[in-house]
């Protein structure tokens, strides 16, 4: 059995994408661990036109109830890899290997990593990306939050409302939030910022126990006892396992062009995932349409069919 | 078999007595990620009717056993063999990964 698309990630991008697809009667599979992507964590959505406000996760339920609708069959799983086969494409998972005319890829942003000794081995003792998701199981503790974007400084100020002391560690003592919430985190008491300081060690040991920080300009080390570590340093795509499928930016963005094109044929990309500037749940769904027609117009020239676009004219 | 819900008044018969694989989502309502997962696991429950325990647990509602396995961050998924953890999640988790590892243990 061979499908027409499979589209790798189930956010905005990737559920609209599935729509559209859906609607040409595509055979469509999609690939995507859970459905939702990062928007499911939005407290609030002010910006998808038509509707003032409205929850993340509520919102996220109606892309995937309305790609529901249309009969999306999902693969809750991981891609590991991507290959050319004999007659088209191959996506492989852990368990299963599925062929297809045609890739979409549309996984989003993952939370980025510091990179530090202890980093990994203490992910849910006491290293967390998600503030919002575990500040709670952090009420009157001591806690660190590193970053200086405005991730971090939201974090930090969510954080001081339940933990006794939090510690804003940052590279650089020039913030790149706005002005606004950096004010508003200045002000509060609980919240101690140490700028300047690079976090080079998480210590513990059955759970966080410490960070290790090296002032920038001194080289000065000191430790910090801390009972949980929040890194908000950004996010990026975990597109490692596409190396050498399709090309990508040093920071492993996937380089599409207009039409959402990647560099090999038949594999197509939307949303977070790729190179394009802006990171919106209005635009990665938009990017999801486009990707979704430009892999319906290269299946319909393979197949020889005429690709009749919506806008009239019949184009070769 | 749907999913059960784990509580502090069950977990011991439900969870760590009996012979078969158990897998519990520590979850909790504040949680996007938590969200996300409770139907894939609402799924594996229903996949697995029958050769494993799959459920949830809210650590809001439950403290004291998301303490005493020191959950730390959510979801956190722990799988359980004769009383025993055998593995431990941390982080939104496919279905077919958890299944896989499910598998392991029967």
């Amino acid at each position: 059995m061979k499908y027409d698309v499979i589209i790798i990630g189930g956010g905005p991008a990737g559920l609209t994408t599935a729509i559209y697809c859906l609607r040409r009667e595509l055979k469509v599979l999609m690939i995507a661990k859970a459905l939702g992507g990062q928007a499911v964590i939005a407290h609030e959505i002010q910006n998808w036109p038509g509707i003032e406000t409205i929850g993340g996760f509520e919102l996220m339920q109606h892309f995937e109830q309305h790609a529901k609708s249309w009969g999306l069959e999902i693969k809750s799983s991981e891609a590991i890899a991507v290959e050319k086969s004999e007659t088209g494409l191959t996506v492989r998972t852990n368990s299963d290997s599925y062929e297809t005319e045609s890739i979409i890829l549309s996984f989003g942003l993952t939370p980025r990593d510091l990179g530090v000794p202890g980093e990994k081995e203490f992910i849910g003792r006491g290293v967390s990306y998600c503030a919002t998701c575990d500040g709670p199981l952090f009420k009157d503790k001591t806690v660190a939050v590193i970053g200086g974007g405005n991730s971090a400084l939201e974090a930090a100020e969510y954080l001081s409302r339940l933990a006794k002391k939090v510690y804003l560690v940052s590279n650089s003592c020039k913030s790149d939030a706005d002005e606004a919430t950096v004010k508003e985190v200045a002000k509060m008491k609980e919240v101690e910022a140490l700028c300047g300081y690079l976090t080079t060690e998480i210590a513990g040991d059955n759970k966080v126990t410490g960070i290790k920080l090296k002032d920038a300009d001194t080289a000065e080390v000191k430790e910090l006892a801390i009972d949980g570590v929040f890194i908000e340093i950004g996010f990026m795509p975990k597109s490692g396992w596409l190396k050498g499928a399709v090309d990508m930016t040093d920071r492993g963005e996937i380089k599409t062009d207009r039409l959402c094109q990647t560099s090999a044929p038949g594999i197509f990309a939307a949303g977070d995932c790729t190179d394009l500037g802006y990171k919106q749940v209005v635009i990665a769904a938009g990017e999801g349409a486009k990707a979704a027609l430009s892999a319906y117009k290269f299946i319909a020239a393979k197949r020889g069919l005429a690709y009749r676009p919506d806008y009239g004219e019949k184009i070769k | 078999m749907s999913e059960i819900i784990f509580t502090e008044g069950n977990f011991e018969a439900e969870a760590l007595k009996g012979d078969m694989p158990v897998l519990v989502d520590f979850y909790a309502d504040w949680c996007g990620p938590c969200k996300m997962q409770g139907p894939i696991i609402e799924e594996l429950a229903k996949d697995m009717a029958g050769k494993s325990k799959v459920g949830k647990l809210n650590i809001d509602q439950n403290s004291a056993i998301a303490e005493k396995f020191g959950v730390m961050s959510i979801p956190t998924i722990i799988l359980f063999k004769n009383g025993e953890v055998k593995k431990t999640f941390v982080g939104l988790q496919g279905k077919d990964g958890l299944k896989a590892e499910l598998e392991k243990l029967m």
